[in-house]
This record gives structure tokens, C-alpha cells and sequence, in this order.
């Protein structure tokens, strides 16, 4: 499918970007004309996932972060978060809810919230090579706007 | 994120403001721990009606919060969350485990 827009954004994966990287994404997203509840799913949803390459992708280090937003036809918004870090061993186990080897203050929900906030959720990841995260939500045209 | 508290009649209200996230977390976690251990409450109200935006992380400080707090053989609730930290609870499920009341209309 061919984007109508994107863009591109690289970061350390320093826990003090999530806010930036939700915001950006947030941002970028508003040319679609989202309601406030759309807004704060989309920013919801790439907080969970790049919190995810913070603290599981490079749990000991600071390594590359990259993050592209499309906008595709039909008002299709797609986020891709990717690391280049250590990878998940086993994807369908991380993704059950609840399940977190982040310790307490992680809630293992992440992939859950992700799932439930967006239309679409794909994840494919290799050991020791990185995992990439797809995130796609459809914000349909509002009534009444011009 | 800033958090604030009061404690009246055994009661210990914590307010979260602002935005919570991981980044956030370990603090808010830290300080939520000395106000229990400073206050040891019988009952807790965690008030979210000034936190804008929360992720899972939010999650794990309520499921926290209801484990110290069986600890200490208290209640604890949520109070009042504004629309995007509730869509976040919801989606969790965290509310069949901590009770969620609005209060204010």
C-alpha cells in the first residue's frame, strides 16, 4: 500500500523519550482528524511499545530505537516501532496478559493494552537479532466536519 | 507526574497528576510506598481525575497499591480516572481487582 505520508524518527532508548515519542506520534496522527479518545489510544498504544525497547530490548545498555508512522489510503494510521536488542524467545508467550519479566513495575498488559487500543497488532521478533512491532488503526471520518 | 496526598480519619488520599508512564514509574512507585509506610492507612482513594495520560505502568502502581494495601488489611479504590487512564483500566481488567468510583459529576 502506498503511504500518503510518513515519517521517521530515531532515538536512544532512554526512558525519558516516551513522552516525546507518543507526542510526536500523537502529532502526526492529528492530520486525520482523530477524536481526543483516538488521540489518546494511539499515544497509549507507541508508549507500550517503546517501553517495551526500553526495557526489554536493551535492558542493559542504550541502543537504537526506530519509530515510522504512514498514513495510508482509507484514513489507515500504521506505526512501526523496531530495536535492534536482544528479541523475544517465545512472541505468543509474551503477548499473553499478565505475563512480564520486567519486574513490579511492569504490569505485563502491554500487549494487551496494544491489542485492544489498535485494529491491528503484529509482532515479529528474532533472538539476539530485535523484534518489530506493527500497530494499525483506521480513524474514520467524523460527521459534520469539513 | 507530581503526586500529592492527605490523610484524614485514617483515610490516605493520593492525587496523580500530569502523565504516567515507565519513565515515571519507579519514582511513583518509591513515593507511594513511603506515604503508606509514613500514614498506614485503613482505607486508600487513589485519585486520578488530574492524570491526563497513564500506560500499563499505571496498571502496575494500582496492583501495587492493592497489595500493600491487603497488606495493611485496608480498602483501596480508584477515584474519578478522566477518560484516558479509565480506557486503560478497562482494557486491563485491573478493576476486578481494585474498585473504580466517580465521585465528582
Amino acid at each position: 500500500m502506498k503511504a500518503e505520508n510518513y515519517i521517521k524518527l530515531d532515538f536512544p532508548s532512554r526512558s525519558s523519550n516516551e513522552a516525546f515519542a507518543r507526542t510526536a506520534a500523537a502529532a502526526f496522527a492529528a492530520q486525520l482528524d482523530p477524536t481526543l479518545e483516538e488521540l489518546g489510544d494511539i499515544k497509549t498504544a507507541v508508549s507500550e511499545a517503546v517501553t517495551n525497547c526500553i526495557v526489554h530490548a536493551y535492558p542493559d545498555a542504550i541502543g537504537r530505537v526506530h519509530m515510522r508512522l504512514r498514513i495510508l489510503p482509507g484514513g489507515m494510521l500504521e506505526i512501526l516501532v523496531r530495536d535492534w536488542g536482544k528479541g523475544i524467545e517465545d512472541v505468543e508467550k509474551a503477548m499473553e496478559p499478565l505475563y512480564t519479566t520486567g519486574g513490579e513495575e511492569r504490569s505485563g498488559m502491554g500487549f494487551t493494552i496494544m491489542a485492544s487500543f489498535m485494529d491491528k497488532l503484529k509482532v515479529r521478533s528474532r533472538p539476539g537479532r530485535g523484534t518489530a512491532v506493527v500497530l494499525r488503526r483506521t480513524i474514520h471520518p467524523r460527521p459534520g466536519r469539513v | 507526574m507530581n503526586i500529592s496526598a492527605s490523610f484524614q480519619a485514617g483515610r490516605l488520599t493520593v492525587c496523580l497528576s500530569g502523565e504516567l508512564d515507565h519513565h515515571e514509574a519507579r519514582r511513583a512507585l518509591c513515593e507511594l510506598d513511603e506515604l503508606l509506610d509514613e500514614y498506614l492507612p485503613r482505607d486508600c482513594a487513589l485519585d486520578l481525575s488530574g492524570l491526563s495520560f497513564m500506560d500499563s505502568s499505571g496498571v502496575a502502581l494500582i496492583v501495587r497499591l492493592q497489595r500493600r494495601m491487603r497488606e495493611l488489611g485496608g480498602r483501596v479504590w480508584v477515584e474519578n480516572p478522566a477518560r484516558q487512564p479509565r480506557r486503560v483500566i478497562d482494557a486491563s481488567g485491573v478493576d476486578r481487582l481494585v474498585p473504580v468510583a466517580m465521585t465528582k459529576l
